[in-house]
């Protein structure tokens, strides 16, 4: 292994003084994912400036009646919160969904959603490959790629991004916050992954440097009725090979809102736009979710080995729709 | 001091008994081989080779001997010769892979070319990874197809095929016939505790500390391979944390004594999970063809199983999983083959169940498509079929309790209530079925010797190099022996994993307990016939040995195995493909159980892993590289806690009085059918069969598309 300086930043301006904008630097917070990186020598950082123990992990209402939840809050504490039980379960059943408990008790939210891709060949440095190695080329397209990405691939990358959480933070229109030397920032959620062209090595739309210091929940009352399915190749402890993340507002039969994202489908958690368009003011029927999925799943581009993954989408939307639907007739 | 010699109150053997090293494990006492600490102590880190097929050009080893802490680089231009024309212990030749740094061929991607030694761990890795390896490459051929031109006929442990009958005269006079072709992927034993070995020179004595299933066979293989005195070589393996055939001899303990020879200090190599895909040996794909052909009634006339299974290019192992066949059904034409066809791949090697665990998927799934074919029932059908002798042997069976455990099963599965008709029971979004399957494994015995002590004490100690596997073995030993020596368990310590004990068998084969026990109970008979009563016990203790050399081989020649009915009910979720597995139950016939509660673990861990076999085990190589993709235990799925649902495993009688110690063995046998029972279940859920494992969501929805 390679020999690394390790330092504990003191407080936020601290952290980013400390990594001072040194591509060699990462930030370390649960090290769920980084420690793994480091091991298998895809990441091979000198410096790691530890931002675990930052006072950023508190849970709290935000001024437009939001919550506020900060970077280093682990995803056991942001699943367990009584408020994101209540007002958005969707989340709380994502980030249940996901890892393991021992995991999920290391692992912080800011850290959740920098993760990298679980792609077999990223992971492995003897192979080529475009994210970790730009221009190496890309062996999934034509080997083992039966999870791999069916939305807003490339020729260059067609790796899925592995979180769970990230998948309803999309469809809640989450905003993330970051610090960086030069002043504080935001991007929403849906902006915050790059579209993967052929930079598929670039991934986020955060400054060089910048620490993610928290993520803002606005107050989306359709959240209330939500739910997270996720669909994987064991009971637990694996990444999802499709999942949904829906809220449904129905009234006298009809959609008035809806909230829809996928996982596993892309190199970014996929908000369902077209869905979502073809769902508010439609009836609430199983008519109308199919084509709400068809809707979404038209611009699919499968591989040769994980065209299942349509049909997987296209059934999962329409089952989690309809029991969002059955809830409230209930 | 005179011997008082306490009666035992009660048999030992049969009742329940927490492992005796229980305590020191769960305390962390227990010192695992890459645990316990040495002087001067050095490690080693193998470097595997990155191409699929080549000649190593040139290592760069200079930049790297001078890296921090580095100590020594050994390859093939520097590593002691081995001799590797030999038989050993097992009855095979060495493995080329564990023959390392002996030329510069590379057969496959992961071959071992290199081992770094440095004072630390990491400086052995970082010294490892920075090692420049330049490659001729050559092309690869990795592609396993159930026709591949060079596919052929291999004997392996049991003869490669057997014939009798008129295979196409009965198939075509039979009413129903069954002509499947079914699939098991490469599969992998991943012990919770990685292979580790430590060797060192002391008073020119060999001794390594390590983890494996029976030092015997590491002496013999390492007293070979460096043309050594077998009596200079110590081999200790006190506690093994799981073994399932992967740990005999392999490149780590080999490379571990070369750089322990070169550098005159102690060597630890371990391997890494990675590296385990390679190195560990691993259960061959398979492609299986079973022709079925019966009367209406469903006995059969013709029944043909063909196996066709991968080894290297260096090294041959045959996962014979016809061999079920030549056990559990016979019919007037009966043919069996087990073939091999040699790729640019690692080397497979025993794997829990080995031939039965994916010959019984075939086999058990074939009959579950006869039955329905016919229209019966799949238990009855089963007993229909039950042979009075050996099908191909025409041996007598020693004990062959197959119908008990259908029949005890099928009363607490609740079978009789079962509708046979698939794909008619949902509950909200799953639809549920019920499947079966039977079970057998060969119950065999090898020679070994023990030794007993009686000590001055009134205590006695027994010596005998046994591997305790996480089976509970070294349990099972105080157990038997306390009853052959009329004593409590309590007053009985058995030591064991120490080659300085005498040749014994390996924990393996499922012959371990059942070879051990022989000579326990031999030396006990002896050592009790020196003690008489009041007679005064020397300082130094009395000891008699045992060999069951002449023994085993007095044994009457006769069919004997361990069996079992499998009973699985499971959901199926046709959106989304998923599979959960509701409730299991297995009923072994295994002979004398000796321990109920280790052997209980046990029986229920052989099941976990047929669910897994059934679900979620499968290593994919990419033929591009010629590798594994995403070699580790995030990519390479095993059965969660959330995947096992309540399981149960008893046993009925299945006592043999012409068996000297009517043990069987029970490792293997929980494994076998597991798989054909859920995916006959998901068939019974779905109305859909599925003959290619694992029975993942992707092929659900596949599956269920094409037959919709």
């Amino acid at each position: 292994m390679k020999e690394f300086d390790y330092r504990r930043a003191p407080d936020v301006m601290g952290a980013v003084t400390l990594l001072d904008n040194d591509p060699d630097a990462r930030y370390l917070a649960g090290g769920t994912n980084l420690v793994d990186l480091m091991k298998s020598g895809v990441e091979r950082p000198a410096r790691l400036v530890d931002v675990r123990e930052l006072p950023l992990d508190r849970i709290e209402p935000s001024p437009d009646g939001g919550l506020h939840v900060g970077a280093t809050v682990s995803n056991s504490d942001l699943a367990a919160h009584p408020e994101v039980r209540s007002r958005y379960p969707m989340l709380a059943q994502a980030v249940l969904a996901g890892a393991s408990g021992q995991l999920r008790n290391m692992a912080t939210v800011g850290g959740n959603l920098l993760q990298r891709t679980r792609c077999a060949y990223f992971t492995d440095t003897t192979k080529p490959c475009n994210k970790r190695d730009p221009g190496s080329g890309c062996p999934a397209l034509s080997g083992e790629h039966h999870n791999h990405a069916i939305l807003g691939a490339s020729e260059s990358c067609v790796a899925v991004h592995p979180s769970d959480m990230a998948v309803a933070l999309t469809a809640l229109d989450a905003v993330v916050h970051y610090e960086t030397a030069h002043g504080q920032g935001e991007v929403r959620l849906d902006q915050l992954y790059l579209p993967v062209a052929d930079t598929p090595h670039r991934e986020t739309a955060l400054p060089a440097g910048a620490l993610i210091t928290g993520i803002s929940l606005p107050p989306v009352s359709v959240a209330a009725h939500s739910r997270y399915r996720k669909v994987r190749e064991r009971a637990s402890y694996a990444f999802a090979i499709g999942s949904v993340a829906a809220a449904l507002d129905v009234r006298d039969g009809v959609v008035r809102d809806a909230r829809l994202a996928f996982g596993a489908v892309a190199s970014r958690p996929w908000r369902a736009r077209t869905a979502e368009r073809a769902l508010i003011g439609a009836p609430a029927t199983a008519e109308t979710f199919a084509a709400s999925a068809e809707a979404e799943l038209a611009a699919a581009r499968p591989l040769p080995h994980n065209g299942y993954k349509v049909t997987l989408m296209h059934n999962l939307t329409v089952a989690v729709l309809s029991e969002l639907t059955e809830a409230v007739a209930r | 001091m005179t011997t008082t010699v306490q009666k035992a109150a009660v048999r030992a053997v049969g009742t329940g008994h927490v492992r005796v090293e229980g305590r020191d494990k769960v305390t962390g006492a227990a010192r695992y081989a890459g645990d316990i600490p040495f002087t001067e102590l050095a490690y080693g880190w193998l470097v595997l080779s990155t191409v699929a097929r080549g000649r190593i050009r040139d290592i760069a080893s200079a930049p790297v001997l001078e890296m921090p802490g580095v100590l020594a680089v050994l390859d093939h231009r520097n590593a002691p010769r081995l001799k590797t024309d030999f038989v050993g212990m097992m009855g095979t030749r060495p493995d080329p892979t564990c023959a390392v740094f002996q030329g510069d061929t590379v057969p496959h991607l992961g071959w071992p070319v290199a081992l770094v030694v440095a004072e630390t761990p990491e400086q052995a890795r970082e010294a490892a990874e920075a090692l420049a390896v330049e490659y001729e490459t050559l092309p690869h051929d990795i592609e396993f197809t159930g026709d591949h031109p060079d596919s052929r006929p291999a004997d392996g442990r049991m003869p490669g095929v057997t014939d009798k009958g008129d295979l196409q005269a009965e198939l075509t006079a039979s009413a129903v016939v069954v002509d499947e072709e079914y699939t098991t992927p490469e599969e992998h034993h991943h012990p919770m505790e990685p292979h580790a070995a430590t060797a060192r020179w002391e008073d020119g004595r060999l001794e390594v500390v390590d983890s494996n299933q029976g030092t015997s066979w590491v002496v013999s293989e390492l007293a070979n391979l460096f043309s050594l005195d077998p009596a200079s070589v110590r081999v200790r393996s006190e506690h093994v944390g799981g073994g399932f055939g992967s740990k005999g001899v392999r490149a780590h303990q080999v490379a571990a004594v070369m750089a322990a020879t070169v550098l005159h200090r102690p060597v630890r190599v371990a391997l890494t999970r990675p590296q385990m895909f390679a190195l560990a040996g691993h259960r061959s794909p398979t492609i299986q063809r079973i022709r079925l052909g019966a009367y209406a009634d469903g006995r059969l006339r013709a029944l043909d199983h063909r196996s066709v299974s991968r080894t290297a290019t260096v090294y041959e192992f045959v996962e014979a999983s016809a061999g079920v066949a030549r056990v559990m059904y016979d019919a007037d034409a009966h043919h069996t083959e087990n073939r091999v066809v040699r790729l640019d791949v690692p080397s497979p090697t025993f794997m829990r169940g080995p031939g039965e665990a994916p010959g019984s998927f075939a086999l058990e799934s074939a009959l579950d498509e006869l039955a329905e074919k016919c229209g019966i029932d799949p238990i009855e059908l089963r007993l229909r079929n039950e042979p009075g002798r050996g099908p191909v042997s025409g041996l007598p069976f020693a004990s062959r309790n197959l119908r008990a455990c259908f029949e005890e099963g099928a009363r607490r599965f609740g079978w009789a209530e079962r509708d046979p008709r698939p794909g008619v029971r949902r509950e909200g979004r799953w639809l549920l079925g019920t499947g079966t399957a039977a079970a057998s494994f060969p119950a065999g015995a090898a020679p070994s010797t023990a030794a007993i002590t009686a000590e001055p004490d009134g205590r006695f100690t027994v010596r005998i190099s046994a591997a305790d596997i996480g089976t509970g073995a070294r349990t099972a030993l105080t157990l038997v022996a306390a009853d052959a020596l009329d004593v409590p368990p309590e007053q009985v310590t058995v030591l064991i994993g120490d080659s300085e004990f005498g040749f014994a068998m390996i924990a393996g084969g499922s012959m371990g307990t059942r070879s051990w026990s022989m000579a326990v109970i031999a030396a006990a008979r002896d050592l009790r016939e020196r003690l008489v009563p009041g007679m005064a016990i020397p300082p130094e203790g009395i000891t008699v040995r045992s060999d069951t050399t002449a023994q085993i081989a007095a044994l009457a020649r006769m069919e004997r195995h361990s069996y079992g009915a499998q009973f699985a009910e499971v959901a199926v979720d046709p959106a989304t493909g998923e599979v959960r597995v509701r409730r299991m139950l297995g009923m072994f016939a295994a002979g004398r159980i000796v321990n109920p509660l280790t052997a209980r673990s046990q029986f229920t861990g052989g099941m976990i892993w047929g669910i897994s076999m059934a679900l979620h085990e499968e290593a994919v190589r990419d033929p591009a590289f010629g590798g594994p993709v995403g070699a580790d235990l995030a990519g390479y799925h095993v059965a969660t806690h959330a995947d096992v649902p309540r399981i149960e495993a008893d046993w009925v009688d299945d006592t043999d009085p012409d068996d000297p110690v009517g043990i069987k063995g029970i490792g293997e046998v929980g494994i076998v059918g597991a798989a054909a029972a859920i995916a006959n279940a998901v068939w019974h859920a779905t109305g859909i069969r599925h003959r290619r494992l694992p029975i993942r969501p992707d092929r659900v929805l596949t599956a269920a598309g094409t037959d919709a």
